[in-house]
């Protein structure tokens, strides 16, 4: 028998010692959302169900593209970063770091995209 | 890096029982309260946006690619099928928001008692309920 120890065993999985600024993301990010949903919702939610024609003429204004590009850009960051938190605190390993990266690429390459979109018809 | 160890070659393996952990506490383990079902179900909502965004994301590409790239993606938003998950998920987005404000309230110092805690659930998802509601008059 070895003699590792629970103290042992415990040294360095400790706190990760780092933290605040995810934290502090999490909180600019989270507060920076509450208005912009709430206008993406009622924004989106307005045109959605039109033809395609007043859509297009609805996203070239400026106040519903901006609002739409915010909303996207902000809000898949905050999921970027919360859905990092989820995948710490259920999963360990390579499982954790596969599942932070494709979640991260994820989020970034549809922000992306949606950014693209909604400026190509806005342009 | 050596190979892992089998269970029981360590002093400390004495202590290592098969230990129920968190989170997959609640129950069988802990009786759901207030505030622990409304705290997951704050992570739950938040993971499942990721479906509707999506959704919109491809909603706005069919957009800018063309009317008839648009008809496909609005046909399937606009369905029976896509209005059930955007009806879900305006309602998991005002629930996210609510409790995700009590993150900020709790981050201030304040409301952090048992019954305030509790009152807050209770009132935010009736508030969420009733802003889907809302949503859906509106909308």
């Amino acid at each position: 028998m070895a003699f590792m120890t629970d103290r042992k065993r415990a040294a360095g999985l400790g706190s990760a010692k780092t933290g605040t600024e995810h934290h502090w993301h999490m909180m600019v990010t989270s507060v920076a959302l509450v208005p912009l949903v709430v206008l993406f919702i009622f924004t989106f939610g307005a045109v959605l169900g039109s033809s395609y024609e007043e859509v297009i003429a609805y996203y070239q204004r400026p106040f519903p593209a901006v609002i739409a590009i915010l909303t996207m850009l902000v809000g898949f960051n905050h999921f970027a970063n919360g859905v990092r938190a989820t995948i710490e605190d259920y999963t360990g390993g390579m499982t954790r770091k596969a599942l932070i990266i494709g979640m991260t690429c994820l989020s970034y390459t549809a922000a992306a995209f949606a950014i693209f979109a909604i400026v190509r018809i806005a342009l | 890096m050596a190979a892992k160890p089998k269970k029981g070659t360590f002093m400390a393996d004495n202590k290592q029982d098969n230990r129920p952990l968190s989170p997959f506490m609640i129950g069988q383990y802990y009786r759901p309260q207030w505030t622990s079902m409304t705290s997951i179900f704050t992570r739950i909502t938040g993971l499942s946006l990721l479906v509707s965004a999506l959704m919109i994301v491809w909603w706005f590409v069919a957009a800018s690619a063309g009317p008839d790239a648009f008809a496909v993606a609005n046909g399937f938003l606009t369905s029976w099928f896509g209005d059930l998950v955007l009806f879900l998920s305006t309602w998991a987005m005002w629930y996210h928001m609510l409790f995700g404000i009590r993150h900020l309230i709790w981050d201030s110092g304040r409301m952090l008692e048992v019954d305030q805690s509790e009152l807050y659930a209770q009132a935010a998802l009736v508030g969420s309920v009733l802003l889907t509601i809302f949503v859906v008059i509106v909308l």
